[in-house]
């Protein structure tokens, strides 16, 4: 990969300091991921030149953004950043076809760029061309917002909670759209979000920001299944990501059946063809630990593994356990007291009963410039 | 009424367009300028902006005519450009109202550009927009009615102004005895019915003037200030 942002920034935040020296992989969906006033939207804002209280070095590829030492501060009209702001922020003198259109005609000249009726048609424009901006629902702001930025060809997509004030039926709604608009049209895109669910379905790799520094990175799925996330991504989100194939369809009972790592697991029915890699998320809360292979059980989908590790919560009734299983491994979360009576230890045997697994997304043939 | 108090009717519109025409283009990049500024001196800037609001008008004429005087540096430059003087002379005038009406063109503005914000500005910068760009294209049309604000505020107070005008101007017919001028001295005259017919232009003028904003701005000037 020849291109990548360096980023080696120091900034006031409010009750600390931001400084943040990392090196972003240009290709597919970085999340950057904290809690509020951890200085994801800070570090973005640099990014896209919005920053001036900002010392330090940014570069893309090789031009140089910022170099505060040497005075260089490309403005942010001269950076091809595209940015969708938290609130849209579409010009309400203009309607959905102006707005668009402004982008178009200050769209970068070099390289391939998308057009008018391609975005439109990515992003179910269509409908909303002749409607006044002050006339659509959240979610429809988005959208336009998500168009008009592709539309300046932009050679970064900056993404700041672009879901954050839609309701969850909303997001579900949208998130579909970001995923078909980052990979349809091959703009890396660095997405800031605190909520891990949207990570796990868009991102391929995670940046973790805790007040205003660099507190861990990986490659999706593998990084949400390390425990020393746990304390930024949270208890009850908490949980990993498979990655699984179609096997069969279950007309009669509305059952999709995947394969994990040889091991059958069912699911309700996805639409999808059979052989279609599919990402699927199992949170912690929702995966419980036998030491033997249960009878009798409502829950159909046992995997069976070894214990790879127990981390006891302090101050808390839970523990976590990591099963390692030949797919990958789970995590489950039990109480301390389940832990002891059922003599779990390292190295042993033990079987997850998951009770259900959530649909994440679709794992997509990784082009050429795909980091894997 | 006589054709000759036209003249001074006339004077008086040229005056308050030509002067609305120079604020609108000194006073956009100031208002700006004061909107978004972190700079320390923004409150004294402030304060002299504002001025004219609280200056009696004599006092303000009184200032502008000594700076004027050809004995002063801007009053001799301009001797010496020109071969006349500035003051009592209608590009004197327009100087003086351009001075004197500066607050009523800024605030106005000032609020427009505080309300539109820098977020949509940055959106068009992120677009691609340079600032000359974002400025008219996004920034001046959602500042729309602080514009029309601005610029009706900014003629009506120039129609209306007396003080700075008699001490600066002086009563030239032509070039400097504009309508209050005109109507003062039918008054020191005794030709009420002169007076009369004037005033009763400007009072209708003036009327219909805010009338038609008032309407079209479905009653936000108040609150634009």
């Amino acid at each position: 990969m020849a291109a990548g942002l360096r980023i080696d920034v120091r900034a006031r935040l409010g009750g600390f300091g931001l400084d943040v020296a990392h090196a972003f992989a240009l290709s597919g969906v970085t999340a950057l991921f904290g809690a509020s006033g951890s200085g994801k939207t800070t570090l973005l804002r640099i990014i896209a030149g919005l920053e001036d209280a900002a010392d330090g070095e940014v570069s893309f590829a090789d031009e140089i953004w910022l170099a505060t030492a040497r005075g260089i501060r490309v403005p942010a009209h001269r950076r091809g950043v595209g940015v969708v702001f938290q609130d849209a922020r579409l010009f309400a003198h203009l309607d959905v076809a102006g707005n668009l259109r402004y982008a178009l005609r200050r769209a970068r000249r070099n390289g391939p760029a998308p057009g008018l009726e391609a975005v439109a048609a990515a992003l179910d424009l269509g409908p909303l061309l002749a409607r006044r901006t002050g006339a659509l629902s959240g979610g429809e702001r988005q959208r336009v917002a998500m168009g008009r930025a592709l539309l300046s060809s932009p050679r970064l997509m900056l993404l700041d909670e672009p879901l954050a004030a839609l309701d969850n039926r909303r997001k579900a709604a949208i998130l579909p759209y970001i995923e078909r608009v980052v990979h349809e049209f091959g703009v890396p895109a660095i997405y800031v979000t605190h909520a891990i669910d949207e990570v796990a379905h868009l991102a391929d790799r995670i940046v973790v920001l805790a007040e205003g520094r660099v507190a861990a990175t990986g490659d999706l799925p593998e990084a949400l299944e390390r425990l020393d996330l746990q304390p930024l991504t949270g208890h009850f989100e908490a949980g990993v990501v498979l990655e699984v194939r179609v096997t069969a369809q279950d007309l009669a009972h509305r059952l999709t059946h995947v394969d994990f790592g040889g091991q059958p697991l069912v699911m309700p029915m996805l639409d999808l063809p059979l052989g279609a890699e599919i990402r699927l998320r199992a949170r912690a809360r929702d995966v419980s630990v036998a030491t033997e292979r249960p009878r009798g059980l409502s829950i159909r989908n046992v995997i069976e593994g070894r214990v790879a590790a127990i981390a006891l919560e302090p101050d808390t009734a839970f523990a976590e356990v990591v099963l390692e299983t030949p797919g990958g491994p789970l995590r489950a979360r039990l109480t301390r007291l389940s832990v002891e009576e059922l003599g779990l230890g390292v190295g042993q045997p033990a079987f997850a009963l998951i009770k259900s697994v959530a649909f994440d997304r679709r794992v997509l043939p990784r082009g050429p410039g795909q980091a894997g | 009424m006589e054709l000759s108090d036209l003249g001074p009717l006339w004077l008086t519109l040229r005056l308050a367009a030509v002067t609305t025409l120079a604020l609108l283009v000194i006073g956009t990049p100031l208002a700006w300028w004061l909107a978004f500024t972190r700079a320390r001196i923004r409150p004294a800037v402030e304060a002299v902006t504002a001025l004219p609001l609280v200056l009696p008008p004599t006092v303000m004429g009184f200032y502008l005519l000594v700076l004027m005087s050809p004995d002063t540096a801007l009053g001799g430059a301009w001797v010496r450009l020109t071969g006349d003087t500035l003051s009592f002379s209608f590009t004197g005038l327009v100087v003086a109202s351009v001075v004197y009406s500066l607050p009523f063109m800024v605030q106005p503005l000032q609020s427009a550009f505080e309300a539109v914000g820098r977020a949509p500005v940055e959106a068009a910068a992120t677009l691609g927009a340079g600032p000359l760009d974002w400025f008219l294209t996004v920034a001046s049309p959602l500042a729309f009615r602080g514009y029309l604000t601005a610029m009706v505020l900014t003629f009506a107070h120039t129609i209306g102004e007396f003080g700075v005008v008699l001490m600066v101007g002086g009563n030239i017919p032509g070039q400097t005895r504009v309508i209050s001028i005109a109507v003062y001295e039918h008054v020191e005259t005794l030709d009420y019915a002169a007076a009369h017919g004037l005033s009763a232009i400007l009072l209708g003028f003036s009327f219909v003037v805010l009338l038609a904003v008032y309407a079209m701005n479905g009653g936000r000037l108040a609150r634009a200030r």
